[in-house]
């Protein structure tokens, strides 16, 4: 069977992946789109692309009609799920078949027995994989998931039965908790997969995730592409992939891959799937779920395998056989993959939304280094969907080289704009344990204050503030150049005074926890050179800028001598200058002057008097009423960012005097939602 | 913003390469004695220059007094207040630095208590006039309003938007005889503001101290004005007048603040809470003004010259005795030192050319010794030449006059040195005048001295100007005792000549030093030798705002 032309239900990076292997493979690709990406890479990347509604994902990529219909239309004959959307969905699956369209992925049976966990669990005691004991009932009454959790013993991990990349998914150490984190476990799971049952299961301490990347075609063929550990996560979802899984003999290898073809072969799995274990410190694994579908971290697999699973996929599709046999699937070198996340880490990974003002990614210099994204440089971080930005992959021969090179890349991914995950990432990489490969899911609140301690800028020097001030400098020239009548003389005479040398005074801070600012006193150059001489403090400083690359904006700052190179963004709205320097990203700007500190502070009345939204997102509940009186911490509204719930508490004792939200409204950072009485 | 990363080019240059004149070549040598000699002479004087000017900026013996008090109510000194006014990286152009210096006795009136010249703002060039409080409370002393006056008619011929930073306490009463009544007196200000703001030239001012009695004209008529919270006042009269007046008891603030201007009178338009609000308010009234500069002339890129600036100072000498070939100046401050001589061979005591300065064509008169009348009819020729093609002019001048002699007078040299200076006086084509020498006589008029109104005009700290050299005035002068006493038979001793001569070569000594003359304002300024270059190349930018007449010659006498 030929496949000519195929549609991608999908948006982001994954679906600027699978078009890029499609196009190899001579396969034309049709994207589907909604408002939020009607300029989205992945729309442009497309050979034809088709709108399919409002951002909300359930208006959009999550209508199974409207996706059957442009595939349809557009006369594809199969259709990529992707990763997450409707990948999972049987129903979708069914209907794909039902309308004579191949669905690139396992067939529906699999897909719903592996969907609902309490099932899949059952179908792999029988097929002697190993799982951990748990509640998997039809009962869902809250005293009998209550009493089910006791008899496990606490702690207990509830999770969404149809639940998957930990939504919908709490744990719970004592009974009250259990209650509270039930509720919001259903909320969750109601909210994305529009189905609310629950189960439960002991909750393993200390426990490495290790997953098995298998692959069926249909001819009843099963390899496994060896395993991923996947333990270092934040939030149940992973932050760093590496495969293959630091420490694992290769007996366990071999067992816990053919566990994994166990597992597929028992559903009659057909393409790319992923097997999930928790592997305790003994290497004792046990199956928790089936990911059928590919998934984010399979591109590591590719590394060490070299392989195109996406090719796989397509070539399964069409009825071919496996490519390989399981004894000629080679498992070269080590890869990482870290997951670049538009969140906050040191706000508790508050995920972010906004403008990709300045988008540097490290430079590809070989295969070895892979970049997977789906947006550009001014593109935005929607708040409608997953706030990552990018996946970086790396290559090394073993694990050492490969995660000196991953840590290199890292701190030459430049971004600004919205705060990311970098930083914090390139602390794990430093850690001491993580480098001893001692991973596990508690490795993040284990290492919590040495992690978070490294990722906060350390104390300013002189050299720092010479190169942020050399910056501003640099900007204040280009912009003049750019901007200014070229019929000027005098942007051939910079900064030149009769019989005078131009001196200027700065205030300068940055925008760390203490504010380091820095008076600066500059002498101008009195010809056309760019050596400024700083003053700080009385001590001198020569400082010279140089442009090294116009396209990357990339510079060197020459300070007394001591040459760096920096890159650096202005955001025109804020002020703010991001300067990518020493692997950091330091972000300062000119101090306000003090008539816009009276202005600001003239109408901003603010603080404790109103609650602000802390990240975009749609108003879910309201608890209150103009009027009511409320207590420090009582909840007022509940809103919903990136599919998670936030709530908003009362900032002090008070009496409600103004909402300026109303249920499903969508709010912008910052606003204010609930306004009290002075 | 990100950087753009297309730079943008405005369509309106046209780039033709075509123009490559022939580059001069230097006779120049570096490491002769009296390369040396000469270098390090004005290198003294230069320092001088820097020294002197310095001083003058700090505001002279008491500056640092009121300059503390000045800053310690929340103002920002008058040259603090131009750098935040005008864009970043801007260069300044200040003009008569040292204007009024040892005009008033004990009394510094540094830069003559207003600091004059050109920024850019908002990518237009504007005139600033600020007022410095720290000077004799920036009351108008004489020289503060030619100096003022000055700046408004650089403005006025060159169509830049004019900004007063007002902080000034008015006319100074005990010279009121030499400020107020006269043509060219502080009314003549205001007449100057109205009939810009007529011919489309705007007029802003920031207030940002007292506008008292006629200062309070200054805002009043400006096109757009801005006033300081607590600092700006503008009344026509303060409270101690008002007092003695009506008896009423009025603060300032009551009587002529911003609150009253902006919410009551209207007087003034914006409200500031500080200096740098006022700047900052000022900058965006510029961004409105909607002035497009697109001078209809051709323009490549710019070159550096092949020779280092400062090698000015060891070419020309300190004693204009000493003679020099003016080309190794010109080849020191025009575009890639490319030099295209017109009639080099024909009256070669003055060089005239084309060249290009920072990419625009200038039209170069340089003297290389005595006028005779052969050279004014070839610089009569080449001013025609400019005035046709609408090449701006820019004056080198070191000149001790046209010859004398029975010879010359036969020749006609009074009427030949009449066409240079009919056309000198006639041209429209923006002038420039730097004098890097001598300027004496008929010479300095030929050569577009004061009289002859040049756009702008600067001197070297070497140059001398005066009707004539002191010792030949005073030789003149002892000629005609001695002639008086041989025809009353008396004697005259060569002691009597000595008396006669030493006093008038003191004088010409002292009025003609190029301080004398910049305290009177006969020039914007003393400037040194090594930045005659960019001086020349802002003033001509400055100019070049203005559209380039026609000139109907006068008629040269044959």
């Amino acid at each position: 069977m030929t496949l000519s032309k195929i549609l991608i239900a999908n948006r982001g990076e994954i679906a600027c992946r699978i078009i890029r292997t499609a196009n190899r493979l001579g396969i034309k690709c049709v994207s589907v789109f909604s408002d939020a990406d009607s300029d989205s890479l992945h729309v442009k990347m497309a050979d034809e692309a088709i709108y399919i509604g409002k951002p909300p994902a359930q208006q959009s990529y999550l209508v199974k009609e409207k996706i059957l219909e442009s595939a349809k239309k557009t006369n594809c004959q199969a259709i990529h799920p992707g990763y997450g959307f409707l990948s999972e969905s049987y129903e979708f699956s069914q209907l794909c078949t039902k309308n004579n369209l191949i669905f690139i992925g396992p067939p529906w049976q699999a897909i719903r027995d592996m969907g609902i966990k309490s099932t899949s669990k059952h179908i792999m005691s029988a097929a002697n994989v190993p799982i951990i004991e748990g509640y998997h009932g039809e009962d869902q009454s809250e005293q009998r998931l209550l009493h089910e959790a006791e008899k496990i013993g606490y702690p207990v991990m509830i999770k969404a039965v149809r639940g998957g990349g930990g939504k919908g998914m709490r744990i719970a150490f004592n009974q009250e908790e259990f209650m509270r984190q039930l509720q919001s476990a259903k909320t969750e799971a109601l909210k994305a997969f529009n189905n609310d049952e629950m189960l439960i299961e002991k909750f393993v301490e200390k426990p490495r995730h290790v997953e098995v990347q298998v692959f069926g075609d249909q001819h009843s063929n099963y390899v496994y592409l060896y395993e991923r550990d996947c333990s270092v996560q934040r939030r149940h979802q992973k932050v760093i992939e590496e495969t293959p899984a630091p420490g694992l003999s290769e007996e366990t290898r071999r067992k816990i891959g053919e566990a994994a073809v166990k597992a597929a072969r028992a559903v009659n799995y057909v393409g790319a799937g992923t097997v999930e274990f928790i592997m305790d410190p003994n290497q004792n694994f046990y199956f928790m779920e089936m990911n059928t579908r590919l998934q984010v971290e399979h591109p590591i697999t590719e590394m060490v395998t070299n392989t195109d699973l996406v090719e796989w996929q397509i070539r399964v599709a069409r009825g071919e056989r496996l490519p390989l046999r399981q004894e000629d699937i080679p498992l070269r070198g080590h890869a990482f993959e870290a997951r670049i996340y538009a969140e906050d880490p040191n706000n508790n990974f508050m995920p972010g939304a906004g403008k990709l003002k300045y988008l540097q990614p490290p430079k590809v210099s070989d295969k070895n280094i892979r970049v997977e994204t789906g947006v550009e440089e001014g593109d935005e971080v929607s708040v409608h969907y997953d706030p990552l930005i990018a996946k970086l992959v790396v290559w090394g021969e073993d694990r050492k080289s490969a995660l000196q090179k991953f840590r290199y890349a890292l701190a030459d991914y430049k971004i600004s704009g919205l705060t990311t995950n970098i930083p914090f990432i390139i602390s794990l990489c430093d850690h001491k344990e993580f480098i001893n490969g001692n991973v596990h899911t508690d490795f993040i609140p284990m290492h919590r204050e040495e992690l978070f301690k490294t990722a906060k800028q350390s104390d300013i020097d002189d050299e720092l503030a010479c190169c942020a001030l050399g910056t501003i400098l640099n900007f204040e020239s280009e912009m003049t150049k750019i901007h200014s009548n070229s019929n000027l003389v005098g942007n051939m005479v910079p900064n030149f005074w009769t019989n005078n040398k131009l001196e200027k005074q700065f205030n300068l801070v940055f925008n760390n926890e203490s504010k380091t600012n820095f008076k600066i006193n500059v002498k101008y150059p009195s010809s056309v050179s760019n050596s400024y001489e700083f003053d700080i403090n009385g001590k001198n400083h020569t400082i010279k800028f140089l442009e090294l690359n116009k396209e990357s904006r990339s510079y060197q700052c020459d300070v007394n001598g001591h040459r760096v190179k920096l890159s650096y963004s202005k955001d025109s709205e804020t002020g703010l200058f991001s300067l990518f320097l020493n692997d950091r990203l330091y972000e300062f700007k000119l101090d306000e002057k003090k008539y816009e500190k009276e202005q600001s502070s003239s109408h901003g009345d603010g603080d404790l008097n109103d609650s602000v939204a802390p990240m975009p997102g749609v108003v879910d509940k309201l608890f209150v009423k103009v009027g009511d009186t409320v207590k420090k911490g009582d909840p007022l509204v509940v809103m919903i960012a990136m599919k998670m719930e936030y709530v908003i508490r009362s900032n002090r004792d008070g009496v409600i005097k103004a909402i300026n939200c109303s249920v499903g409204q969508n709010v912008k950072k910052s606003h204010k939602l609930v306004s009290l009485a002075e | 913003t990100l950087l753009n990363k297309n730079v943008l080019k405005t369509n309106c240059l046209r780039y033709n390469s075509s123009f490559a004149g022939p580059q001069l070549k230097t006779l120049c040598e570096t490491e002769s004695q009296t390369y040396k000699e000469n270098y390090s002479q004005m290198k003294r004087l230069v320092d001088q220059l820097n020294s002197t000017t310095s001083y003058v900026i700090n505001g002279g013996k008491s500056g640092e007094k009121a300059r503390q008090r000045h800053v310690s109510k929340g103002k920002l000194l008058v040259r603090d207040r131009i750098k935040y006014l005008i864009d970043p990286n801007s260069p300044f152009l200040e003009l008569s630095q040292l204007a009024a210096l040892g005009m008033y006795g004990h009394d510094e009136i540094c830069s003559a208590g207003v600091v004059t010249g050109i920024g850019t703002i908002q990518g237009q060039e504007c005139m600033i006039v600020a007022n410095d409080a720290t000077v004799k409370g920036g009351t108008y002393y004489p020289m503060t309003v030619k100096k003022h006056l000055r700046a408004q008619e650089i403005a006025m011929e060159n169509r830049l938007p004019c900004i007063y930073l007002v902080d000034s306490g008015g006319a100074n009463l005990p010279n009121q005889a030499e400020v107020f009544p006269d043509r060219d007196h502080f009314g003549r200000i205001f007449f100057n503001q109205a009939n810009m703001s007529a011919a489309g030239i705007p007029q802003i001012s920031v207030v940002m101290g007292s506008c008292t009695a006629g200062g309070a004209y200054v805002p009043a008529m400006s096109d757009e004005n801005v006033i300081v919270r607590r600092q700006g006042t503008i009344f026509l009269g303060g409270p101690p007048l008002v007092k003695a007046a009506t008896g009423e008891t009025v603060t300032a603030e009551n009587l002529g603040g911003a609150d009253l201007h902006c919410k009551i009178s209207g007087v003034t338009d914006h409200y500031a809470l500080d200096d740098e609000h006022a700047l900052d308010i000022t900058r965006r009234i510029v961004s409105n003004l909607n002035i497009v500069k697109n001078p209809s002339i051709s323009r490549l890129h710019s070159e550096e010259p092949l020779y280092a600036a400062d090698e000015l100072y060891g070419i020309v000498s300190e004693n204009l005795m000493k003679t020099f070939d003016v080309r190794e100046v010109i080849s020191r401050i025009v575009d890639g030192s490319r030099f295209d001589e017109f009639k080099a061979k024909y009256g070669e005591t003055i060089v005239t050319g084309y060249a290009r300065l920072f990419g625009y064509p200038i039209g170069i008169l340089a003297n290389n010794g005595v006028l005779f009348a052969e050279a004014a009819l070839k610089a009569a020729h080449f001013i025609e030449l400019c005035s046709k093609r609408k090449i701006p002019l820019v004056f080198l001048q070191n000149i001790t006059g046209f010859m004398v002699g029975r010879d010359v007078e036969a020749g006609g040299i009074a009427k030949h040195g009449a066409k240079m200076v009919t056309a000198v006086a006639s041209a429209q084509v923006p002038k420039f005048t730097v004098v890097i020498g001598g300027s004496y006589g008929a010479g300095n008029y030929g050569m577009c001295g004061r009289a002859y109104s040049p756009r702008f005009m600067y001197m070297w700290p070497n140059s001398r100007i005066s009707v004539m050299g002191g010792e030949q005035a005073a030789s003149v002068m002892a000629t005609v005792t001695k002639e008086q006493r041989e025809r009353e038979g008396k004697p005259f001793t060569s002691e009597e000549e000595q008396k006669i001569k030493k006093p008038i070569i003191e004088k010409f000594e002292k009025e003609g030093s190029p301080y004398f003359s910049t305290a009177r304002l006969w020039d914007d300024g003393i400037i040194d030798p090594a930045q005659t270059r960019n001086v020349l190349g802002l003033s001509l930018s400055a100019a070049l705002n203005a559209p380039i007449k026609d000139t109907n010659f006068g008629v040269f006498r044959m």
